[in-house]
């Protein structure tokens, strides 16, 4: 191995740009191509799960004659209507959750990689932020994969019934929803031990996104009161309710105003704290 | 203008077994356009000077400036400036060798197309060429410190940094990377290398800081350095047996600054190691004792660092 001595460095050509827009957007080019270049792991990774819940529910479970017990009482709506904006929801929250706090707990315990991107001419709670608005791209990414899957896989004659009642509050509420979800991804990906993640993932994650409003509606709850309240400490909860209210208004769902204010006051809130532990974190 | 100032600097980390002191008290001042080397062994606080000094550690007292910026008040503007070799591997791993070059370039402001042919020519510069498509994880642990080096030169950075850039690389790489830097350095490159290393300070080197336990023990150019109060040759005789401690009146020896007689071996400072040797080894045979092991240590930083705190440097 030789080194070439003669390094030029000055290049005058070298205007250099450099401002914190800049520099945020270059950030956010450098997490696109990292999710191109696994584009069909993440498609898996993301569309997978909703896949073989609605195999089981709209499949096999109808089949084997179980599938009565699901269906949602307290409404004439199928199942599959209930099922849609809950599994988007689900995996819309997993895909931002994950998207941020994987690579976040490698990035600072294994390797020094963060460093990196640190250095970049940023302020650091900025940088925080970049991370948030990077995995709410990836989790509205991971809605449109899963959106589709959702309406297409059901069982014969009981294909969901989706209706639009209002653009604008199903742009809020995905909106706020995948913020939430990744804010969510910062704070774990911060403060968890990345040797606990398993129990993190078993304790918590999976437990809230089963009980999370996915598989009915919140109202459907009342004979279970306890749970029922339990649920409303489940940010889950609001963003499946809310997009329940968005696509499949007949039905019942939580008053807009209450789900609107826990997503944007929750999100607001998650993504000052997560990103002021983080700014914590990484300078010494 | 200095393009590093430091005024009574210092870093305390806390950690679950209490305070540590990692910097104490180091107040420096490194000229635009100067090689320095920042010198101690390990957990000196070197890389915690370089952490404050590259805004990635917060000071706990004192002041640093950076291209006349300061550290804790600007960040973001020293940031741009600088360029930064890691001690630690921080290669992006999910990006290719070029990306991670490309993406520096971008991160500070340069378009697509003016990084990437600023890239191209640092994958030139440092024979990366062949790896250009290459996960960071496969490259070698050579390659790894010159892409980091590259990195840190994508734009020109008004300071460099370099945490111990030659750690864990064979003679000949280093060889090659020490003429890279002094390349840099003669087109006008300001650059702070840190190692443990002495050898390398010495050929790198105008001016070296000395720290031990977080604290400044001298810093001057290397020749004033090399011939600082008692840093002179060490002479180390090894006898067969146990010698006795004034080994005929060694100790009122013209040439001798100092003497260290531990069981059969003799540690002697002077400034002529000639006829000291030859005295030692008559006397020795004269008392009867024969010498097994001979050992000169020239005027190095090493010597410095041994006069400095009475201890070996250790590697
Ligand atoms: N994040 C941290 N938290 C607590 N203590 C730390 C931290 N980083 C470093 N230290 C301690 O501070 C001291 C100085 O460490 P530093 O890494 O600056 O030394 P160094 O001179 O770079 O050593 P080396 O040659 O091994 O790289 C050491 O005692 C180290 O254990
Ligand atoms: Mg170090």
């Amino acid at each position: 191995m030789t080194i070439a001595t003669g390094i030029r460095l000055t290049d005058t050509e070298d205007t250099l740009r450099s401002s914190a827009p800049h520099t945020f957007v270059a950030l956010l080019a450098r997490d696109l191509r990292v999710l191109r270049q696994d584009a069909a792991s993440f498609a898996v990774r993301i569309g997978l799960q909703p896949v073989i819940l609605l195999f089981l529910f709209t499949y096999v479970l109808p089949k084997i004659g179980t599938g009565s017990a699901l269906s949602a009482n307290g409404s004439s709506a199928t199942f599959s209507t209930i099922l849609v904006p809950g599994l988007v929801a689900s995996s819309v929250l997993m895909a931002g959750l994950m998207a941020v706090s994987q690579p976040l707990m490698i990035e600072l315990s294994y390797t020094n990689e963060i460093e990196d991107r640190l250095l970049a001419p940023l302020p650091t709670w900025m940088f925080g932020l970049q991370k948030i608005v990077s995995g709410a791209l990836q989790a509205l990414i991971g809605g449109a994969i899963v959106f589709p899957i959702a309406i297409v896989l059901h069982a014969p004659g009981q294909a969901p019934l989706l209706q639009v009642e209002s653009w604008p509050l199903l742009a809020i509420v995905v909106l706020f929803g995948s913020l939430f979800s990744a804010s969510l991804g910062l704070l774990a990906g911060t403060v968890v031990d990345p040797r606990k993640t398993g129990v993190l993932l078993t304790v918590l994650v999976m437990p809230a996104t089963l009980l999370g409003c996915v598989f009915y509606p919140w109202s459907a709850l009342a004979p279970l009161r306890w749970l029922q309240i339990l649920t409303l400490f489940n940010p889950l909860a609001y963003f499946s309710e809310g997009l329940r209210a968005s696509l499949t208004s007949q039905v019942p769902h939580l008053p807009t105003g209450s789900f609107l204010t826990a997503l944007i006051v929750g999100s607001a809130a998650t993504a000052a704290f997560s990103v002021f532990a983080f700014t914590r974190k990484v300078i010494s | 203008m200095s393009a590093i100032r430091t005024v009574e600097l210092s870093k305390t980390y806390s950690s679950p077994e209490g305070k540590v002191p990692a910097v104490e008290g180091l107040t420096l001042e490194v000229a635009s356009g100067e090689f320095f080397g920042l010198l101690g062994p390990n957990g000196a606080g070197k890389s915690t000077t370089v952490g404050m000094l590259t805004t990635l550690v917060r000071p706990s007292a004192g002041r640093a400036e950076v291209a006349g910026i300061d550290v804790s008040h600007r960040p973001v503007q020293v940031r741009r400036n600088i360029g930064v070799a890691s001690q630690a591997d921080s290669l992006d791993r999910k990006l290719s060798v070029a990306d991670n070059l490309e993406f520096r370039g971008r991160f500070l402001g340069m378009t697509r197309r003016v990084a990437r042919r600023r890239a191209e020519a640092l994958l030139e510069t440092f024979s990366l060429v062949e790896r250009r498509n290459a996960r960071a994880h496969e490259l070698s642990g050579g390659q790894v410190k010159r892409l980091i080096i590259a990195r840190a030169l994508m734009h020109r950075p008004q300071v460099l940094f370099l945490d111990e850039p030659t750690a864990g690389i064979d003679p000949q790489t280093r060889h090659n990377l020490w003429d890279a830097l002094r390349a840099l350095h003669a087109d006008g490159q300001t650059i702070l290398l840190t190692t443990h290393h002495m050898d390398e300070a010495e050929a790198l080197c105008q001016r070296a800081a000395i720290i031990d336990n977080g604290r400044l023990l001298a810093c001057d150019t290397v020749p004033t350095l090399l011939t600082l109060a008692g840093a002179k040759t060490i002479v180390t005789v090894t006898y067969d047996r146990s010698v006795p401690s004034d080994l005929e009146g060694l100790r009122g020896h013209p040439d001798v600054s100092r003497v260290d007689v531990n069981g059969s071996q003799v540690k002697a400072h002077t400034h002529d190691a000639e006829s000291l040797l030859g005295d030692l080894i008559t006397a020795g045979v004269n008392a009867g004792l024969r010498v097994r092991h001979v050992m000169t240590l020239r005027p190095s930083l090493e010597s410095v660092f041994l006069t400095l705190t009475g201890r070996e440097y250790r590697e």
